[in-house]
């Protein structure tokens, strides 16, 4: 059997809505105590419960193996630092268990715990404490955490004197030099400049290949990809997918892309221009009939819009992005060749022909946007997205996404 | 991005390098984490375990009282001396409870000072500390009790340098400590059982109702009135001691004065004081552990 370090199962979470909004006072509790006889009120109790109860997790259940570094991913919102909470022991599940191999170390903030009026140095012992480390370990391990932490002229000094790079680098520093089996991070690496991130993933990469499993929250999908073999994706508080960190992130970022309803992208919000046009619904399919896009299919793109009247000098442009990379494959523009009328209907559709986009298989996000009189009237980022397949008579060899964006059809010959 | 760590199998590695960490734990039990119901008892190897964090809170709380105040040492012997200058003059002489006192009347209301300023102190500060620390509650885990536990230090210490005033002030009236003195510990653990308790009464109450805070110091006010401070046990009629007892600081002032000054020693009414305070304090702890799993969801 696979050496299993934490192992969840049905865990759920369920915070009633009178404690997630206002704290309730001593004289409403009483006043609603005395209004009905103790039996009534717990049936009643649980029936309110029960109606207005908010659910922030739901049957949670995956394993983490010793040794991993497991991802953990999801839109704000969907449950992961309830989860990290929950397996820290800060709160408690209400449905479920979580069965757990090992010391237990949560990095769940960047200085945890810090007194301000309080040295560098007596900080470290404090926050150490606090984070489940011995004095004598810390001892141990003190100068280690100054030299990481860049602050040993600074020892001395309230904390409160710092500045936040210095801060975050000696809260980081403490945290990364617990020693415990299993390691809890969440989105430490959210904050803080560049060389502090990097600090951070060097460190976490260490703390990894010592043998130490790690379950890593981060909305950073580089780091994500970078340290994490396996990824759980939590979405509305229920798994939505355990695997390999690469098919994981896929999905979840295609699900943001295009989320309950792939067409209909009048509701999106994360739009940019002025709004004298909105992008309606997008697509794309092969004009040669065939129902699934191929390397080799010729595209068309329909792009459906709504505007308050006609407009006029328009120009419409979309562009597809590779998932991975965000690099753009190819761009399209209708003001390269001036192809569109010098004033489009105030509702309608605008079509832009491919012979030949030659993209390589994987998936693809089309960003796209209209301008109006030299305005950006809609900007619509990573719109839709779409899977590209290989062309049917597609030999073993043939270009993939891994080396290229597109493949050019070509030959090769010896020279003359 | 990359640190160096490709995307491939990390399996084979992290096999060879179980051995850096330990041989395979077969047969070790797993901790569990689920959903406590009911009554929970205090986890005591717990507590013994995080022992260090409760040092180091109480002595942080310590350094960072004396850091700061410009008064610092001297306003934990400026405040009960004044009280009682106060006092004496208004409830001792012109009230006329001086002349219902056997011993000189500062000496007794001084020597129920102290107990009563480390109990208001304590039951003050405790009440605050989880709401106070909520930031750290959600955060990071240990056993909340280390929280209101962490904050009796500090009256503690305020305790003994007053002590020392009371000494003084005891050789000034010529008035020497007899035998019952070797009592004064018991009591003294017992105010810190009844600040303890209140303590933990109000702090979980607090995290829960946020209008308790606003209820403390008017409780502070009433429950100084009601306990005899100003006055000597005596004064309330023997029919009622036992009613009176249900006081906690009844029997803890009470114990103080027979311990450092002879007086008379403990009727019915200082029983029940410490039975009241025993029971408060394991009411509190149950209460407080049983709220606890709430604490990090409503603060």
């Amino acid at each position: 059997m696979e050496d299993v370090v934490i192992k969840v199962e049905g865990i759920g979470k369920r915070y009633k809505v009178a404690q997630r909004e206002a704290y309730q006072t001593l004289r409403e509790t009483l006043v609603r105590q005395a209004k009905a006889p103790l039996q009534w009120m717990r049936k009643n109790r649980e029936a309110t419960e029960k109606k207005n109860g908010y659910w922030a997790l739901r049957d949670v259940n995956f394993e983490v193996r010793r040794g991993e570094v497991m991802g953990l991913v999801g839109r704000n919102g969907a449950g992961k630092s309830t989860l990290l909470k929950i397996l820290s022991r800060i709160t408690e599940p209400t449905t479920g268990h979580v069965d757990l191999w090992g010391r237990v170390g949560s990095l769940l903030e960047v200085g945890t715990g810090f007194h301000n009026e309080l040295s560098g140095r007596d900080n470290i012992y404090f926050s150490g404490s606090m984070l489940g480390m011995r004095k004598a370990e810390i001892d141990r391990k003190f100068d280690e955490i100054v030299a990481f932490a860049e602050i040993d002229r600074f020892l001395d000094t309230p904390v409160k004197r710092y500045s936040s790079g210095m801060y975050m680098r000696l809260g980081f520093a403490i945290a990364a030099h617990l020693e415990p089996e299993i390691l809890l991070v969440d989105e430490v690496l959210a904050v803080g400049d560049t060389a502090f991130q990097k600090k951070c993933m060097g460190k976490m990469d260490e703390v990894a290949s010592h043998g130490r499993t790690i379950l890593f929250v981060s909305h950073n999908l580089a780091a994500i990809q970078s340290l994490c073999q396996r990824t759980v994706w939590i979405d509305g508080g229920q798994v939505a997918g355990v695997g390999p960190t690469r098919d994981i992130v896929e999905n979840y970022l295609a699900s943001s892309a295009s989320k309950s309803d792939t067409d209909d992208l009048r509701e999106r919000q994360d739009r940019t221009g002025d709004g004298t046009a909105r992008i309606t619904a997008v697509t794309i399919e092969a004009t040669d009939g065939s129902p699934v896009l191929r390397t080799n299919s010729p595209m068309k793109l329909t792009i459906t819009y709504e505007a308050a009247k006609p407009i006029d000098r328009p120009r419409v442009w979309a562009e597809f992005q590779d998932y991975a990379s965000r690099k753009v494959i190819c761009a399209f523009d209708s003001q390269i060749n001036d192809e569109l009328p010098g004033e489009l209907p105030a509702n309608g559709k605008v079509e832009c022909l491919m012979e030949s986009p030659r993209l390589t298989p994987g998936r693809c996000f089309i960003s796209l946007g209209i301008f109006r009189n030299g305005h950006t009237a809609d900007e619509l980022e990573r719109a839709i997205s779409f899977d590209v397949e290989p062309a049917e008579t597609a030999s073993s060899h043939a270009m993939t996404r891994q080396w290229a964006l597109t493949d050019v059809p070509h030959k090769w010959r010896i020279g003359e | 991005m990359s640190s160096g760590v490709t995307q491939t199998d990390h399996s084979v590695e992290s096999l060879k390098l179980n051995s850096v960490i330990g041989p395979r734990k077969f047969g070790i039990a797993p901790r569990r984490i689920q959903a406590r119901k009911g009554w929970v008892g205090i986890d005591f190897r717990e507590l013994w375990e995080f022992r260090e964090l409760l040092a180091f809170r109480a002595i942080r709380d310590l350094k960072v009282r004396y850091k700061q105040t410009v008064f610092g040492v001297a306003w934990a012997i400026i405040q009960p001396l004044l009280t009682m200058i106060v006092f004496t003059i208004f409830f001792g002489r012109l009230a006329g409870i001086d002349k219902q006192t056997t011993i000189a009347y500062p000496v007794i209301v001084f020597c129920a000072l102290l107990p009563w300023q480390l109990f208001s102190y304590c039951l003050v500060q405790s009440s605050n500390s989880l709401v106070d620390n909520a930031h750290i509650l959600t955060k990071v885990y240990f056993p909340r009790l280390v929280i209101p536990l962490s904050t009796m230090l500090c009256g503690l210490v305020d305790f003994c340098f007053s002590f020392v005033v009371l000494l003084l002030l005891m050789a000034y009236y010529g008035i020497y400590p007899g035998p019952t003195i070797l009592l004064l510990p018991v009591f003294l653990v017992l105010a810190m059982i009844a600040a303890l308790a209140v303590g933990l009464w109000l702090s979980a109450l607090n995290v829960l109702y946020r209008d308790v805070r606003y209820v403390v110091p008017f409780l502070v006010q009433l429950w100084l009135v009601v306990t005899p401070v100003a006055y000597p046990i005596n004064l309330v009629p023997e029919k009622w001691q036992w009613l009176y007892g249900l006081n906690p600081m009844v029997g803890v002032i009470g114990g103080f004065r027979w311990a450092m000054l002879g007086e008379s020693p403990p009727g019915s009414s200082i029983i029940v004081s410490t039975l009241a305070t025993v029971l408060l304090l394991i009411g509190g702890l149950f209460y407080f552990r049983r709220m606890e799993r709430r604490f990090a969801d409503v603060i």
